[in-house]
């Protein structure tokens, strides 16, 4: 029987139509056609539909009311502070990602699995707490509090904390691509590179880094995409001055608290596209550099 | 004398392992040890008599209860998803697939003013249950934007792509033989499904669950527009802590984070030994 099934099942070379029996190692049609429908409305229900309304409520009263909603300073300076804060954190944690893949992927030494569930941490940690941290260090009443006041320096409520608490979301982001593939690759490219007498730093730039160039844009990109729609640790330290201290996510919080509803919604699209673009060149990148990101990502 | 680090040609090691550590200290380290500090101290009585007032305690309840609801949910649906998305093939798979991941690009506060909208008494969905609908004349109104089942809501989308995403490569890499050993062994698909892949895929279904389930308690930009924050009813843990952060009250917030971090902890440690339990049972290496 499962013989027969599978020879109806191949494709038919003969003229004559081929029998199709219900195979034994799969569903019936009709539960696959029940599971599709399941799934389709499930995804399309909870996760397309948000999407879809982002854009339908940011044009609810027209293309002129949804450019008029950027014709606000307080929105512009929140563009702005968004791309400084992603500027900064996002080069940084790229050095860091580059630094720790080289430490733990080239090299043996004690301790490397702590070392990278210690990488990992940021992960595990609600965002809210993330920001919170930095508040008991550098708060008003906060340990660094009275002598940073002393000095008259300020990073909460001011673009150090931002920065800080976005890098501390992002921190994970590069280095968990990199690390994995660098394992993968090994040392021995490197190592025939040092021997034909090239340096440390040229051994790295031409032979390291264009074997991970694309984990390390796929990184990148998540990394970014991150930074600039982070809420809930940058909510925490920025205390929400306007045109300030108000990253866009911020900015969106304001305007949807005002009832400016149309403008809460256009900001948030601008969001929303870059969620999407990063999703696509994430995508483009899994299908068609696949053998060239991390195998977690292969499709 | 054991070495710290097997010896290599490759230079670098001394630079790159100090910045790691450098780095991972200021950002991390240094931060996260400011928390641990204030948390111990408080002291075991000033504590428990922070989370035992009415309204922390009601909000770590709301947090943990709907988390743990959302994502079972999560491990219910992510499964089906999943499988139809390894095992079938139809039209608009990719897309399909690629809007799995549409939570994690999606940022919170975007995903939560969108799910508002569509689920408050005049939004799409909200309305087919808002009064005076069809839904409303045979059951009763039912409020979902600014009650507790909005925040679940919200908990379910965010926690999705966790489960998808720990259940496909373990289907991907699912021994069919292990199933066509059970059909020609007589037993039907749903007995081969349900005695034969569920048990396998069962501890991955673990691990996804409990990524959902800790990204669901921490979860603040989703959930806040929906939640409608009524203090004791719709008012979840992490918005306590900033509400007590607001009040200069590092205290309170410490205490808040604190309990957070150990149930979290708990929680997931209890999903782990079952994990581990149900692969020695299986006798899985992996």
């Amino acid at each position: 029987m499962p013989a027969d099934a599978t020879l109806a099942a191949a494709p038919s070379l003969g003229t004559s139509a081929p029998i199709q029996l219900p195979s034994p190692i799969a569903e019936s049609r009709g539960a696959r056609i029940a599971l599709i429908a399941l799934a389709v409305a499930f995804l399309g229900f909870f996760l397309l539909l948000p999407l879809v309304a982002v854009f339908v409520e940011a044009f609810r009263k027209g293309v002129e009311a949804y450019f008029e909603s950027f014709d606000d300073p307080d929105t512009l300076s929140a563009i702005w502070l968004t791309v400084v804060v992603a500027a900064i954190a996002v080069p940084l944690n790229v050095v860091f990602g580059l630094a720790a893949s080289w430490a733990i992927a080239k090299f043996e030494f004690k301790g490397k699995s702590f070392l990278l569930s210690l990488i990992d941490l940021p992960f595990s940690v609600s965002p809210v707490v993330s920001g919170m941290c930095y508040v008991l260090l550098f708060g008003a009443q906060g340990v660094f509090g009275p002598w940073l006041a002393k000095h008259d320096l300020q990073i909460i409520f001011a673009l150090p904390g931002l920065v800080l608490a976005t890098i501390f979301v992002t921190f994970p982001f590069v280095a968990r691509e990199l690390i994995p593939l660098m394992q993968e690759q090994g040392t021995s490219e490197e190592e025939a590179a040092l021997s034909l007498g090239a340096g440390g730093f040229r051994t790295f730039w031409s032979v390291t880094l264009p074997n991970v160039r694309w984990a390390l844009l796929y990184g990148v990109l998540l990394c970014n995409a991150r930074a600039m729609g982070e809420f809930g640790a940058v909510s925490v330290v920025s205390g929400h001055l306007r045109g300030l201290t108000n990253t866009i996510p911020l900015q969106v919080e304001i305007l949807y608290n005002d009832y400016n509803f149309v403008a809460a919604f256009a900001v948030a699209s601008v969001l929303a596209g870059l969620g999407l673009v990063t999703l696509a060149i994430k995508s483009g990148l899994e299908w068609r550099y696949g053998d060239q990101i991390s195998s977690a990502h292969r499709h | 004398m054991p070495q710290f680090r097997t010896p290599s040609a490759i230079p670098g090691f001394g630079l790159t392992y100090g910045f790691v550590w450098l780095y991972l200290s200021i950002i991390i380290l240094i931060p996260l040890g400011a928390v641990v500090l204030w948390a111990s101290s408080l002291g075991p009585e000033r504590l428990y008599a922070i989370l035992t007032r009415s309204d922390t305690f009601a909000a770590l309840r709301l947090s943990f209860s709907l988390s743990l609801l959302a994502a079972a949910v999560n491990a219910v649906f992510g499964l089906i998803v999943a499988w139809v998305l390894t095992r079938y093939s139809f039209p608009g798979k990719r897309l399909l697939d690629a809007s799995v991941d549409l939570p994690f690009a999606l940022p919170t506060a975007v995903a939560g003013i969108a799910l508002t909208a569509i689920y408050a008494p005049n939004g799409w969905i909200g309305s087919l249950f808002a009064p005076g609908s069809l839904w409303a004349s045979v059951f009763g109104p039912l409020k979902i934007a600014y009650t507790p089942l909005g925040i679940f809501v919200a908990l379910v989308f965010i926690g999705l792509p966790f489960v998808v995403r720990t259940l496909q490569p373990v289907l991907i890499d699912l021994d069919k033989e292990l199933e066509e050993a059970s059909a020609t062994l007589g037993a039907r698909r749903p007995t081969t499904l349900f005695r034969v892949v569920f048990p396998t895929l069962f501890p991955a279904l673990l691990t996804g669950f409990a990524l959902a389930f800790a990204r669901a308690v921490g979860e603040y930009g989703s959930v806040i527009f929906i939640a409608g924050n009524i203090p004791g009813v719709s008012e979840i843990a992490p918005l306590l802590i900033i509400t007590r952060l607001e009040q200069f009250d590092y205290a309170g917030a410490t205490a808040i984070a604190t309990a957070m971090l150990a149930l979290s902890f708990a929680i997931l440690l209890l999903v782990n030994v079952t994990e581990a339990w149900s692969r020695k049972r299986l006798g899985h290496a992996r």
